[in-house]
């Protein structure tokens, strides 16, 4: 192969770096291993974590111990999804289209949106990407944020934001752990260009949405909200109560835990916003010899032919995470979304009704609740101790639930789980009043 | 909005017909668990009204077995890596070890959740530290995050992350400098990172335009950024000057690792210059594409910029009284630009990416680069052949690193066939084509990238293929201008689609 080029050497073919830039040394890093002792290193790396099978997890905050279906991984493991590029040649790619063709129409059909793309990173992203599509579209100069917004999504917001100079006001949530209506109202001004809510909000509450986008839109602000998917069978839908841009987390969608990525953010929006979407959108067309298939479409909004003009950079996404996303609805199906949302709905009424600790958010609720635990710290290593993660410390993020501990439920939380929970958390109760 | 889909009956044999289509009522593949709270109440007693569901979602109704058959179905009609040669330039598809899956795969990793206690998470926050060290040492940059989700997010953060460095010393600088030869997603995450785009010239040798970068750095430039190799695959030999003449004007150098696959142990971007480097790991770290991500845009920075980097950073609390090292995230980092995703990045790449390090280890990476490099080149000389340079010629007429880009002009103007007609002609070879029409300043380029896991049959097999699309073309211009023949579906009506966007199947039809 030297001989074909004309050299003399591997060496040779890097004379071209300038010497003062070319590395004199070997790199300084560990010698190879062997397939079986790299597999033997990364197990034994494994085992140092305590997973979601290890112990009975009641931590949520934005992932999920949602049941995978086997068949997921057998269909995404399959080379023919895994191993190929982003789909630019769509004559040899239409299985890879087609996934994104049926994904965006199912996750339409969850929001009650008419326009999905094909997947952006994950939920944060994809709440400060619908931040950006506002500031294209209507320019103005402010954002109004729910504090029942997640917190990775608003300080995620606030991250892209200080990019492109746009300001963030925050408004309170209630004694009930509710975004306050009256609050985001008086938020709301000529300046805002978007408003951004959670349904089920961080705390897991039900919000109101209907009043809340109202208030919102007052001056003609584009209202984003980041929904839980598998909420949407039993929660009114967002295109329903006026939502501009729904977005949200996929993990909860087939995705693995992974220790937070990779998974998918969805994003689905009002007709309008069709040509500033940003992200990979397939779509139906013919060939010539007028057969239906799929194609990349509105690529004039990206970066590769738009550059400086394009309304967002995404280029890499999520498209095996987004297949697994559409597996699982399918699977789960027309009648499966209904149910999963109402098992969750009535195991987290049923946790909530067994530990009786005191509510922040005493209204309802899906998904997740969060209570005052006095000693909170004990409570939490005794629950370790029992095999029990009992939540996530919402001190962390929000000061004043110092003591509050966000309970999550699942699908997979059975009721002896759970009356174990309630059990260590009465048992920590009972030890602090003493 | 409809475009003009034939309205035939599409049967069962139509594979076209997506699962909703599938869809009959009563059908369904899930089972639910137990009901094992029966005395609490139901959806009426839990939620208000206004809160209820009016519209139920139409997701498909359908068996497992159908689904199964469903996406196999759709699976073959892909083209993927593990099938053929994929020369799709500056996107290093490189083979992926099948351990990577075995591994990613193990409970530890996958069934980890992201709020775990860092007490209890401590091996997957070793192997990111460990990655974090490996990716320091192969860029010549002292301090990584792993945070950004891919490329272009990583671009982001490094242009906030300039932003945050010259707020931070009161200076407010409002232009970026990038050469013309540049990805797509630099111009793109300029505008993101509210700057104002420059575009700078390339020079008779494929780099950048001294006189031209001179001319526009000035004390409101807040960054170059710069791919090196570019995706000319040229180096550029200026760099030490370039990385000169920025400093001295105060602004910030980016380097887009889109290329790194080229210079592994060979030449490190911390010591051309560069203040803020972004990985792909689905490129040189070969995790496996999905068909468009997942993926992963590790930074590294110099100690100017550390400050600033995403939060939480994992760090290695240092080992006391014997006790063995310790690893947590830390938030407490008061200058941070912040987050710009959930919780600690794609965690799932980082392990078939450090999986792919252990395995080569520090010359193995080397040995990489330099089969890239070497492949690249004996495509090149492959290709100079005058039955195929005569058309299709090299953009930059000299050693290249690890891909090269071809101007299809000749063919245009001698055979009638386009670049796209070319493309389209090798999908019948079963190869996936190069890169197509970029870089934008080569006319008609095609950008050909190899990587080091091909074999030098499959590179002369894709030099034959070439040449009897050429030959074939002398003959006859209409079969690559209709081509491809043997794909499941022809060439498609891409402005039918744009101008009448179909994007999601109509409901009645379910």
């Amino acid at each position: 192969m030297l001989g074909a080029i004309g050299v003399g050497s591997v060496d040779d073919l890097f004379e071209q770096i300038p010497a003062e830039v070319r590395l004199d040394r070997a790199l300084a890093l560990p010698d190879g291993m062997a397939e079986d002792e790299v597999n033997r290193h990364l197990t034994a790396l494994a085992a140092r974590n305590t997973h979601a099978d290890d112990e009975v997890t009641f931590v949520g905050a934005g992932m999920y111990d949602h049941y995978v279906p086997a068949l997921i991984d057998s269909i995404i493991t399959r080379s023919e999804f895994l191993t190929p590029y982003t789909p630019y040649q769509p004559e040899i790619s239409q299985g890879g289209l087609q996934v994104m063709f049926e994904y965006q129409t199912a996750i339409s059909e969850l929001t009650g949106l008419p326009v999905s793309n094909a997947s952006l990173y994950e939920g944060p992203s994809s709440v400060a990407a619908a931040g950006y599509l506002a500031k294209l579209e209507n320019r103005r100069t402010k954002f109004v944020t729910s504090r029942g917004l997640h917190p990775h999504s608003r300080e995620t917001l606030k991250t892209y934001s200080a990019g492109y100079g746009t300001t963030m006001v925050e408004t309170p949530l209630t004694e009930d752990g509710a975004t306050d209506v009256e609050a985001l109202a008086a938020a709301v001004d000529d300046d805002t260009s978007a408003v951004f809510l959670q349904q089920p909000n961080f705390l897991g509450t039900v919000e109101d949405l209907g009043p809340l986008v109202e208030a919102a839109k007052r001056t003609g602000a584009i209202v984003v909200c980041q929904v839980d998917a598998l909420t949407l069978g039993i929660l009114e839908s967002p295109g329903a109560l006026g939502v501009d841009i729904a977005v949200g987390e996929g993990q909860p969608l087939g995705n693995r835990l992974d220790f937070g990525g990779p998974s998918f953010g969805f994003f689905a929006a009002a007709e309008k916003f069709i040509r500033k979407m940003p992200g990979r959108i397939a779509g139906e067309t013919v060939d010539v010899d007028g057969k239906r298939g799929f194609v990349l479409t509105l690529q004039t909004r990206e970066q590769h032919i738009r550059r400086e003009k394009a309304t967002s950079n995404i280029c890499t996404a999520q498209a095996l995470n987004a297949l697994a996303g559409v597996i699982y609805l399918s699977w789960l199906g027309r009648k499966g979304i209904v149910e999963i949302g109402e098992l969750m709905l009535r195991k987290t009424a049923y946790a909530r009704q067994q530990i009786g600790l005191e509510a922040i958010n005493p209204g309802p609720v899906v998904r997740e609740f969060a209570v005052r635990v006095p000693e909170l710290d004990g409570v939490i290593k005794s629950a370790r101790e029992a095999g029990i993660n009992p939540g996530y410390r919402l001190g962390q993020d929000y000061p004043e639930y110092e003591d509050g501990l966000l309970i999550a439920l699942t699908e997979r939380r059975t009721r002896q789980e759970i009356d174990a929970l309630a059990e260590v958390l009465a048992g920590a109760r009972v030890e602090a009043i003493a | 909005m409809t475009v003009n889909v034939p309205q035939e009956v599409r049967n069962e044999s139509d594979t076209t017909r997506t699962i909703f289509e599938k869809s009959k009522e009563g059908r369904r593949a899930f089972v639910p668990p137990r009901d094992d709270v029966p005395e609490i109440g139901g959806v009426d007693d839990l939620l208000p009204a206004s809160a209820r569901r009016s519209d139920l979602p139409q997701l498909p109704e359908v068996s497992e077995p159908e689904i199964v058959r469903h996406y196999n179905t759709l699976s073959k009609k892909n083209f993927d890596l593990d099938t053929g040669f994929y020369p799709l330039g500056s996107c290093t598809m490189k083979h992926n070890p099948k351990l990577h899956e075995r591994v990613a795969a193990l409970p530890g990793h996958s069934r980890l959740h992201p709020a775990q206690d860092p007490e209890y998470a401590q091996g997957a926050l070793e192997l990111m530290f460990r990655l974090q060290g490996a990716l320091s040492e192969v860029s010549g940059l002292p301090h990584v995050s792993l945070h950004p989700s891919a490329g272009s997010h990583g671009e982001l953060a490094g242009l906030l992350l300039a932003r945050a460095y010259h707020e931070d010393r009161g200076e407010n600088r409002t232009k970026v400098l990038t050469p013309d030869t540049a990805h797509g997603t630099n111009p793109a995450t300029v505008t993101m990172a509210g700057y104002e785009v420059v575009k700078l010239g390339t020079d008779d040798e494929g780099g950048v335009d001294l006189d031209d970068l001179r001319a526009n750095m000035g004390d409101d430039v807040a960054c170059l950024m710069l791919t090196n190799p570019n995706t000319l695959g040229v180096f550029d030999r200026n760099i030490t000057e370039i990385a000169r003449i920025v400093h001295d004007g105060g602004g910030v150098l980016y380097y887009d690792g889109a290329n790194l696959n080229a210079v592994m142990g060979r030449s490190r971007p911390g010591d051309m210059g560069f203040d803020i480097v972004h990985f792909n790991l689905h490129k040189t770290f070969t995790q496996p594409h999905g068909g468009g991500g997942p993926g992963s845009g590790p930074i590294a920075v110099s100690d100017r910029i550390e400050p600033f980097l995403p939060r939480p950073q994992v760090v290695e609390v240092a080992p006391q009284n014997g006790s063995e090292a310790r690893y947590d995230l830390d938030y407490d980092r008061p200058k941070s630009i912040g987050r710009l995703r959930g919780f600690q990045g794609n965690f799932g790449v980082f392990v078939r990416s450090y999986a792919y390090i252990c395995s080569l280890g520090g010359d193995g990476l080397t040995e990489a680069s330099e089969t890239a490099v070497l492949n690249a080149n004996y495509l090149k000389a492959l290709l100079a052949d005058p039955e195929i340079a005569e058309y299709i010629p090299v953009a930059f007429d000299r050693l290249c690193m690890h891909e090269f880009v071809l101007s299809g002009r000749g063919a245009k103007d001698k055979l009638g066939i386009k670049t796209l007609d070319i493309a389209k002609r090798l999908l019948d070879h079963k190869v996936h084509p190069p890169t197509v029409y970029f870089p934008l300043l080569v006319d008609e380029a095609l950008m050909v990238e190899p990587t080091e896991t091909e074999t030098k049959e499959t590179l002369d097999n894709f030099a034959d293929a070439l040449r009897q699309i050429l030959l074939e073309a002398k003959e006859d211009p209409e079969i690559a201008r209709n081509a491809p023949y043997s794909t499941p579906v022809r060439r498609l009506d891409e402005g039918a689609a744009a101008r009448k966007p179909v994007v999601r199947q109509p409901r009645s039809s379910g």
